[in-house]
């Protein structure tokens, strides 16, 4: 439908860029007409985000040429390419939370435009109506949501002249009914000319959205294609290459007994900005994995640091294991009773970025026999870290390679691995596959249904409806601090778990606050 | 054009030579400095550095000045490790001083053997008594450690000042703020026969090596490395955050302590108002230039000893202030830290740094 007409809007020509040890793009061509949605597919360290960032101008690339309109470019910098009238939504917002709508949109601003406030703040309405993203221009940003944040970055891009936009995965902070709300933008952007490049991981979005597709793999384009007239499964072909397994279902196992059972949990959160936990009750048993979806932010990382004993409650029985109560045991007790924990941060918490691989297999498994009256069996220790490497096929420089050497993906399978290894009684693991390629993401999850086959409970915390369908048993979701119902996941369907995500526990009705911050 | 540019990893190299770059330049300043004097350049260096250790009695005395600031920078080093910022040294080995020389008075009169032994624990115990207040104090009540052990070193020296003048003053001393000499059974058995060289001198080692166990091979001394590095990890992991704080400030506490008791029962041999020379203080700029490695303090406790006696030297040998010590020292760290940033940090010319900067951005951000 756009290639009919003659000159692209972007174009680049070879594009190489080469960082030590590592050719992040190899002759990469593309050509970007107006109008046109095109996504960018690949797995992590493909080389999307470097591609990205040189067009946006946040690097330069070592060869090659970018043609905007026609004409060679040299683009330095953000606010050149900008100035183009090119803007990119980054993963991770870069908004102050303490500022209002209007002043973060002015920040981005050339400062003879960001002078007058009030006349900002009506075109801040304007756009936002124009397009149907609903946006208070005076709301302070800590209280707005994800989806909402996201839409002030969106704005502060169409508020200029903006020819092409660039976001990268911008789904996986939202709700499926959110989502919705984004397509419809981006379709009506695109209907009046604008370019749109699309970073996604998620392949059923990209062929609901894009109109064409470019596949990377290792640095280089290796297929392009139509994704409407291909199924999610021949693009993730694409994407992973002939030799890697992309998914599997997984039979449903009922569980045994109760072994976490959470009671009445109420907790204040110490962080001004977090979730109060509003009276959660929940179940684990044994040999079954409960899924709790919900967008970030919702309680979930509050809801972690408890059952982890983090922060503990306020009364010792609201949350128990066989052993006894342990509300109120610290971490290492609670350990201790058989208890495994893969947190969000990877770097900084799961692990000690400046720390080898074989002291981050000591941080938490030092219970499995790697420490012998108060000494540290460091051939032992090795040992353990070097087993992790193999059989979950971390790649790094070795065992004695940092933390902070790997990539997350790596780093995320070497702490499952760790965590899988002292053969725990509960894992609670939250995001498993968050930015972890297809293939590792296949790894961690038949590791998980191995563990959870040999009877142990487990409680995943994930954004990813997908895969928490996949591999959950049971499924619930969190929002502003609450728990929807629990449902087996054969007797529930994305749809409704969408609708627990956005508040809507009881058949839609919409519980109380659910959505007065939105 | 000169840059300055982010490295993309940390140079390990720079790690190493950072110290002896320090040192360079300190010896180079220092020249300066001397010919600013109207000294030879030569002459003064050789005064400071060559002529303190030139016989077998400066050897000696080395050992007697190092002994102390490689106890407390053995304690320290544990300390920093785990990102306690213990300044306190000075106060606990002022405070084990004192109480070990109260311990010794109370054996004037014994020819005990157990007598010295319980003088060493006494100082031991009373260095620990003054590192577990700050501990306390940030365990129960989040108080920041910097302010409270720099406050205690003041304490201590006025407590101890209080001791010398008061309580332990020696009755037939003439009213000099000394203690009475302390008997033969608390006096440290010296090692070589005519120099003030004392077994403290293998307490110092001792501690090296235990130290360099404790932090390498011991789960603790992992606890307390995550601690340092990453607290974070450490909380997720489930280590006691407090038990590790109170711990390695009591095991600083001790080892300052020991430091002390090991001064007033060696080479003094009585209580007097000036117990320490800064050695507490000293010892922070030890910890550092030898990298937070038992054997890398070793050498630089060394290497700050040879500036104490220089300093003595060059007032003997040229007649000048003995705060050229202090003016050395201080040298020392300022170069120190200035060269660290060569570690995150490198200098390049020409215009290709613009490129490897973003390569180096990029390579972080991938």
């Amino acid at each position: 439908m756009t290639t009919a007409q003659p000159q692209p809007r972007l174009s680049l020509r070879n594009i190489s860029k080469r960082f030590p040890g590592v050719l992040a793009n190899d002759r990469v061509c593309l050509n970007l007409y107006p109008g046109e949605i095109h996504a960018m597919l690949g797995e992590n360290g493909a080389g999307k985000s470097t591609l990205m960032k040189m067009i946006y101008g946040v690097m330069k690339p070592d060869e090659g040429e970018i043609l905007w309109q026609g004409l060679p470019v040299d683009i330095a910098e953000p606010a050149q390419a900008r100035a183009l009238g090119i803007g990119m939504v980054f993963q991770h917002f870069a908004l102050f939370e303490t500022l209002s709508v209007t002043e973060n949109i002015a920040l981005s601003l050339p400062a003879r435009e960001a002078r007058d406030l009030k006349a900002l703040g009506r075109r801040i309405r304007e756009v936002s109506e124009r397009y149907g993203m609903a946006l208070e221009p005076d709301r302070l940003v800590h209280s707005l949501s994800i989806g909402a944040r996201q839409r002030v970055e969106i704005v502060r891009c169409l508020i200029q002249d903006i020819k092409l936009l660039i976001l990268d995965e911008p789904t996986s902070v939202l709700t499926p009914q959110e989502v919705e709300g984004l397509f419809q933008t981006l379709k009506q952007l695109a209907a009046e000319g604008c370019c749109i490049l699309f970073i996604s991981h998620k392949l059923n979005e990209v062929r609901a959205l894009c109109h064409n597709a470019t596949i990377l793999r290792g640095g280089r384009v290796t297929g392009e294609c139509k994704p409407a007239e291909e199924s999610a499964q021949s693009i993730a072909r694409m994407m992973v290459g002939e030799d890697t397994p992309i998914s599997t279902t997984y039979e449903k196992r009922q569980g045994g007994d109760d072994f976490l059972v959470v009671r009445n949990l109420s907790l204040d959160s110490p962080d001004p900005f977090g979730t109060r936990l509003k009276n959660i009750n929940l179940r684990v048993r044994k040999g079954e994995i409960v899924g709790i979806a919900g967008v970030a932010g919702n309680g979930q990382d509050e809801l972690l640091a408890a059952l982890s004993g983090e922060r503990l409650a306020e009364e010792a029985g609201q949350i128990s294991m066989p052993a006894g109560r342990i509300a109120l045991l610290p971490p290492l007790q609670r350990r201790n009773q058989g208890l495994a924990f893969v947190p969000e941060e990877r770097l900084g918490r799961g692990a000690v970025p400046d720390m080898s691989l074989e002291e981050n297999g000591l941080l938490t498994a030092f219970g499995a026999g790697l420490v012998k009256n108060g000494f540290v069996n460091w051939g032992k220790t090795r040992a353990f870290a070097r087993s992790i490497v193999d059989d979950f096929r971390v790649k790094c420089a070795g065992i004695g390679a940092t933390a902070q050497s790997l990539s997350g993906g790596n780093l995320q399978k070497f702490i499952i691995g760790r965590e899988i290894r002292q053969n725990p009684s509960l894992l609670l693991a939250a995001h498993p596959t968050w930015g972890v390629d297809i293939g590792a993401a296949v790894a961690i999850h038949k590791a998980l249904i191995e563990l959870r086959d040999a009877g142990t409970a487990i409680l995943i915390v994930s954004e990813d409806i997908d895969e928490l369908f996949q591999i959950s048993d049971r499924i619930c979701a969190i929002c502003h601090g609450e728990l929807s119902p629990l449902k087996a996941v054969r007797d529930t369907s994305i749809d409704e778990v969408g609708q627990w995500m956005a508040g809507h526990f009881d058949d839609g009705a919409e519980r109380e606050n659910a959505h007065a911050q939105d | 054009m000169l840059r300055i540019e982010k490295r993309p990893v940390e140079s390990r190299l720079m790690g190493y030579l950072s110290p002896v770059l320090a040192a360079v330049l300190t010896l180079v300043s220092g020249a300066l400095l001397f010919l600013l004097l109207g000294q030879s350049p030569a002459e003064g260096l050789h005064a400071f550095f060559i002529m303190p250790v030139s016989d077998l009695y400066g050897l000696s005395e080395l050992g007697v000045k190092a002994a102390p600031i490689l106890l407390c920078a053995m304690g320290l080093a544990v300390c920093y490790r785990a990102k306690v910022w213990n300044i306190g040294a000075e106060g606990q080995l002022l405070f084990g001083a004192l109480i070990g020389s109260w311990a010794a008075l109370q054996f004037l009169h014994t020819e005990s053997a157990w007598a010295l032994p319980l003088v060493l624990l006494a100082g031991a115990l009373g260095g620990m008594f003054w590192g577990l207040i700050p501990a306390l104090l940030r365990t129960h009540f989040n108080t920041n450690e910097i302010l409270t052990t720099i406050m205690l070193n003041y304490i201590a020296l006025n407590v101890l000042l209080y001791g010398v003048h008061g309580p332990l003053k020696d009755p037939e001393g003439y009213n000099f703020p000394e203690s009475a000499l302390f008997s033969d059974s608390t006096l440290l058995p010296t090692l070589l026969e005519g120099t003030r060289v004392h077994i403290g001198v293998l307490f110092a080692l001792l501690a090296v090596a235990v130290v360099w166990v404790l932090l390498s091979r011991t789960f603790i001394g992992f606890q307390i490395r995550v601690l340092g590095l990453d607290a974070r990890a450490a909380h997720y992991a489930g280590y006691h955050e407090k038990r590790l704080v109170i711990f390695v400030l009591l095991l600083c506490g001790g080892l300052a302590g020991l430091a002390g008791v090991l001064e007033v029962t060696g080479p003094i041999g009585q209580l007097v108002p000036q117990v320490s020379p800064g050695y507490g203080y000293a010892a922070i700029i030890v910890a550092f230039l030898g990298r937070l490695h038992p054997l890398g303090i070793l050498l630089a406790s060394l290497l700050m000893a040879l500036v104490y006696m220089g300093g003595e030297m060059v007032q003997i040998e040229l007649g000048l202030p003995q705060a050229l010590t202090g003016l050395f020292q201080g040298m020392l760290l300022l170069y120190l830290l200035a060269c660290d940033f060569l570690i995150h940090y490198r200098v390049r010319w020409g215009d290709r740094a613009a490129v490897t900067k973003s390569a180096a951005t990029a390579s972080q951000g991938a």
